[in-house]
């Protein structure tokens, strides 16, 4: 059994943080992935981020992911496991992990939850043919491994992930035929939405895919309009000529081990699913388990982050450690976090907070 | 219209532009950000303070036409790349307008591409004139292009040639 002050499940934006602001406080933290590195979904984000200066604004996932790793690997109260899964949560407090086939215990005094989220994906016939892809994993082919997924893509989806991976498909040298999207509007930044119709995609809203055609592989998509209703107009059938399809349909929290571990859970769609209830310390019912990130709600890396430097410092201070600038800071972050949910586009998410509150 | 096709239509341009006087001064920014979105990375690297500061971090940015020089500091750090550079006093048929750029392979100079409107609709060719390609860029590379005058509220994107 190893014993810890603070374990953070999930090596993402959120966890990242989370493992430097309760260090950097003073605590023993070990940081565990089942990925081979750090950095999560921000591997692969090659774009420049929204947000403010302090948020890292105008910087690109890539860079903000390798410097963040940086640190956290030069962090001396850190211990970092890579490769290891958390496999469960037991009511004595105990994590099981495994790690090159080894089965590891450890004992934490705090959790921080960071698991991020999954992708949905959409029914429609032959959604099993290979070439139908989410879009993580289009952006983990093309941005990581350098492979291309196939040469014409049906992005579905207009939300900032269809768009910015249709973007990324381009600078790949890949045709994006469409982005389709059932909504009215689309839900991307309109910024985003503008680059890549300038670069030759058209985006039609009000439309969504019918079925994939193929015997062995993709080879065309049959796309509708819709009506107000979000209903098929007859006549109004495309076929497509693609050999890759793109799911970009929404993210839901990886919430697994919260369930597991009791903590009180509410079904919150602007939140993209079932989410933990949680004190302004991000602390859930579970008393010592902290959530952060995409697994509290669907957000952006920007959120993730500041909730991941929120909970690190309140798990840490529970613990006792403190700062002089302690109160400032966690100030500091909450007034960002509540700047990144402010205005329209922070209407849902504000919309997703008011539920989930412990009170 | 913008938030269902993502086109934006020249009645959005119209409340950004700078005057016509302006110009024809001479270089100057012209920011097509139509949200209200929390980002502000424009207004803090604007090192003439041309860009009004934000109240609030979804305001969306507002040039100061006679303070911006046309740098083009802001554009490479627009994470929309939704900032262009136009100089209509280029030559008397041709204006330049300066476009961030994020894909292979970058042009050289004297290098004629196809001009592209806001639509992806191929309007005319245009010439490179300069590549800006620095360090502090961030691999977002800012290309000079020369079109006829009449298409430099129009132009905002390019085709190298051969290239899909």
């Amino acid at each position: 059994m190893k014993y810890t002050e603070v374990a953070i499940v999930g090596g993402g934006p959120a966890g990242l943080t989370a493992a430097m602001s309760a260090a950097k406080l003073g605590a023993e933290v070990i940081l565990i992935d089942r990925n081979d590195y750090l950095g999560g979904q921000l591997i692969k984000q090659t774009h420049r981020f929204f947000g403010s200066k302090q948020q890292r604004a105008s910087e690109r996932g890539i860079d903000i992911a390798r410097e963040l790793s940086d640190q956290v690997m030069n962090i001396p109260n850190i211990q970092v496991m890579t490769e290891a899964t958390v496999l469960g949560y037991y009511e004595d407090g105990v994590l099981l992990v495994e790690q090159n086939k080894k089965i590891i215990t450890i004992h934490p005094k705090r959790i921080v939850i960071s698991t991020g989220g999954a992708e949905k994906t959409l029914l429609f016939p032959n959604n099993d043919l290979p070439g139908v892809y989410g879009a993580g994993a289009v952006q983990t082919l093309v941005n990581v491994y350098g492979v291309k997924p196939g040469k014409k893509v049906l992005m579905v989806g207009a939300g900032n992930i269809g768009v910015i991976v249709s973007y990324q498909l381009l600078q790949a040298g890949i045709e994006v035929v469409a982005i389709i999207e059932a909504a009215p509007k689309i839900g991307a930044y309109w910024v985003h939405a503008a680059k890549v119709v300038r670069a030759g995609v058209p985006i039609l809203t009000r439309h969504t895919i019918v079925k994939a055609h193929g015997e062995r592989e993709v080879n065309g998509a049959t796309v509708v309009r819709l009506d107000e209703n979000w209903q098929p107009i007859t006549g109004t059938q495309k076929k497509l000529d693609v050999d890759v399809i793109c799911l970009s349909v929404g993210l839901t929290p990886l919430s697994e081990l919260l369930w597991q571990a009791g903590c009180k859970m509410v079904y919150v769609p602007e939140l993209g699913g079932n989410v933990p209830l949680r004190n302004e310390h991000l602390e859930t019912s579970v008393p010592g388990i902290y959530v952060a990130g995409d697994v509290a709600g669907i957000e952006e890396a920007s959120a993730a982050m500041m909730e991941g430097s929120l909970a690190g410092l309140e798990a840490a201070a529970s613990l006792g450690y403190t700062s002089e600038t302690l109160q400032e800071n966690l100030r500091d972050v909450l007034e960002q976090l509540k700047g990144l949910r402010s205005g329209s586009v922070g209407e849902k998410i504000r919309k997703g907070m008011e539920q989930v509150s412990l009170g | 219209m913008l938030p269902q096709d993502g086109i934006v239509r020249p009645e959005d341009v119209a409340s950004v532009l700078p005057p016509e006087e302006r110009l024809a001064q001479g270089p100057v920014a012209i920011a097509e950000c139509f949200q209200n979105i929390p980002c502000d990375p424009c207004y803090h690297n604007c090192k003439q303070g041309a860009i009004q500061e934000f109240k609030e971090i979804n305001d969306r940015p507002q040039i100061i036409f006679d303070k911006c020089n046309g740098c083009g500091t802001c554009m490479s750090r627009c994470p929309g790349l939704a900032i262009f550079v136009v100089d209509a006093t280029f030559s008397d048929s041709e204006a330049i307008v300066k476009i961030p750029y994020e894909f292979l392979p970058i042009p050289d100079v004297n290098e004629t591409v196809t001009a592209i409107n806001r639509a992806g609709q191929a309007v005319g060719e245009a010439r490179v004139v300069r590549v800006q390609n620095t360090k502090v860029q961030d691999r977002t590379v800012i290309v000079w292009l020369a079109v006829p005058k009449e298409l430099m509220l129009e132009v905002r994107h390019f085709k190298v040639r051969g290239v899909q």
